[in-house]
């Protein structure tokens, strides 16, 4: 792709656009700082899942308040704008496509750059951005992702991740098969709290992998079989986080990085951070945790990488601006940094 | 100053490993490795000491099996499962991590060959190395020595072996960004040579097939 770098001005504005599934979120940031981070979460009926469809729908309604409160808190008119950038992949196809159309409009109808992000690639920089992380090692926990990276040879390369389900698929689905509606962490990190009695699930962790299959069957047949939902809650947590928790162990050791930093909606689990803690004290590295305000899905995540790429001299044609469903985070150029 | 289990000085750290301290230490007069899989104190007592134990009984047992399989791997002196501690061989060398760093391709194409070979050779009997990484491997001038079997397990089907092949070739694809795709030709080449080409397509499809499962999970 053909780049021109541009000046390293301060006076940059632009607009993101974040909608990969539950969160339809906008946000606007110049060069130094976030102005504004507004988002509406569709939310399915208790018990059950994400519907694509009910979650685009809800994403086309919501789409211009949003964006129109988006630019008021931040007090910047949409002609000031220097870019507009969304959330190209990776996410489900009904909901990237609302975040895309309506990028695209704006940019064709502003006459301003059009820039695609990776969600995943937003997670780590507004993390990295805000916590002041320079050189890490990744613990990206989301519904969509478990992911350990660092950026090595000009990308952000996997070190370990899922063999089957991200860490927050396992709690959400525990926590639907409960009756709970997803996202469910905050409600099984709380019922956690009232028990300290560990059952025992299986624990799998691969070379830098882990699989949270096995955990999630042996979990809820736990359930079924009236095990004290607290304990549950407990065992789950203390299992499957310690698995994530020695990975990220095992990428410390391995890239002798010093940093680590933790991203994602899981982020905000706070008996992770503290395992974390431990983890990155022994090796010596510092532990980063991205605040809760913008852990979860968030137009702030993909302006602010917006603005890095932008600066970086990337933008793509209104007409090849297509959404990658599976775009993954080894293959995203990241312009902005060397390794 | 501290002594392990087996009386062994722990003075000299060579290594924080993953999961283990490495300590150099003196055995009889020879120089050894004592290796300790401390408490780790941010999981739950239960789980910690149950993993420590299990991981030291496995990894004990797997350097022995190991060499059984024709793989090159340390000698062991002294095992105390329930203090997580092994007293083993101290291999001289580098680290492949480090020689693939350092050296060009065309040095180390013998021994990713070689690697590859050792792989097969522990797939054949149906060991499960179970973490493949750089840093596992040790090389010296006279032979390529696996460490690290705290992970390993015993299983014939295609996909555990699989599995194994795919964490070689995240490895490579991670740290070793540049260059990943010549050395991981290399070890399957090498694999190949003991295993017959028809496993290492069978073994391929199933690593494509496991890389797909775990991409960006989709939101249900
Ligand atoms: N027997 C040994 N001889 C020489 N060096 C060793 C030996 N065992 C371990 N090491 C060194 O210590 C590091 C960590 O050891 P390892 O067994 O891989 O522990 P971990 O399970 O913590 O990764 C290795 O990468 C290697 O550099
Ligand atoms: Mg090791």
């Amino acid at each position: 792709m053909e780049r021109t770098v541009k000046p390293n001005t301060s006076n940059i504005l632009g607009l993101g656009i974040e909608s990969t599934a539950h969160t339809f979120g906008a946000s606007v940031v110049n060069s130094t700082k976030i102005l504004s981070d507004v988002k509406d979460v569709y939310k399915p009926p208790e018990g059950s899942g994400i519907h694509p469809r009910e979650a685009s729908r809800h994403h086309t309604e919501k789409a211009a308040e949003v964006i129109k409160q988006a630019l008021e808190k931040a007090a910047v008119k949409p002609k000031e704008l220097n870019f507009v950038a969304y959330s190209m992949g990776p996410g489900l196809g009904p909901c990237l496509r609302v975040g895309a159309v309506v990028a695209r409009t704006l940019s064709s109808y502003m006459k301003i750059p059009l820039i695609p992000v990776n969600h995943a690639v937003g997670h780590i920089e507004i993390g990295a951005m805000l916590t002041g992380a320079l050189d890490p090692v990744v613990l990206l926990v989301s519904g969509g992702h478990t992911v350990i990276c660092a950026f090595e040879a000009d990308r952000w390369r996997i070190f370990g991740e899922t063999l089957d389900l991200s860490i927050g698929q396992l709690l959400d689905q525990f926590g639907r098969e409960a009756g709970f509606a997803s996202p469910c962490g905050a409600r099984i990190e709380q019922h956690a709290l009232s028990s300290s009695n560990l059952l025992p699930l299986p624990y799998s962790v691969k070379g830098q992998d882990v699989s949270y299959s096995g955990m999630l069957t042996a979990a809820k047949k736990m359930l079924h079989s009236g095990k004290p939902f607290d304990d549950i809650c407990y065992s789950l947590q203390e299992t499957g986080f310690a698995m994530l928790v020695e990975v990220a162990e095992r990428a410390i050791a391995f890239t002798e990085k010093k940093q680590l930093l933790v991203v994602g909606g899981v982020a905000a689990n706070r008996r992770l951070s503290e395992m974390l803690k431990e983890v990155s004290t022994r090796h010596g590295a510092g532990l980063y945790v991205v605040p809760l305000t913008y852990s979860g899905d968030c137009g702030a995540q993909i302006a602010w990488t917006g603005l890095l790429a932008y600066r970086a001299g990337e933008e793509i044609q209104v007409e090849r601006s297509v959404v990658r469903q599976s775009w993954r985070l080894d293959q995203v150029d990241v312009p902005w940094r060397s390794s | 100053m501290a002594v392990g289990s087996s009386g062994c000085a722990l003075e000299k750290l060579l290594k924080k490993g993953a999961e283990a301290d490495i300590y150099v230490t003196k055995w009889f007069g020879e120089e050894v490795v004592t290796k300790i899989r401390k408490p780790k104190t941010f999981m739950h007592p239960k789980l910690d000491a149950e993993l420590r134990r299990h991981r030291t009984i496995r990894e004990a047992s797997f350097l022995s099996d190991a060499k059984d399989a024709g793989v090159l791997t340390p000698f062991i002196y002294y095992v105390d499962s329930v203090k997580g501690e092994i007293v083993m061989e101290y291999v001289t060398g580098k680290r492949l991590k480090d020689v693939l760093l350092a050296e060009r391709l065309e040095k180390v194409a013998p021994v990713c060959e070689e690697l590859g070979r050792c792989i097969a050779k522990l797939h054949k009997k149906n060991i499960i190395h179970g973490d493949l990484s750089t840093s596992n491997f040790i090389i010296n001038d006279r032979a390529l020595t696996f460490i690290d079997f705290g992970l390993s397990s015993t299983s014939q089907r295609l996909e555990d072996k699989a599995v194994d092949l795919h964490l070689v070739k995240q490895v490579l694809k991670s740290a070793h960004g540049k260059i990943w795709e010549k050395v991981f030709q290399l070890v399957l080449r090498g694999y190949g040579e003991i295993a017959g080409s028809g496993q290492i397509d069978a073994l391929l499809a199933k690593i494509k097939e496991i890389e797909r499962r775990g991409r960006y999970a989709r939101v249900e």
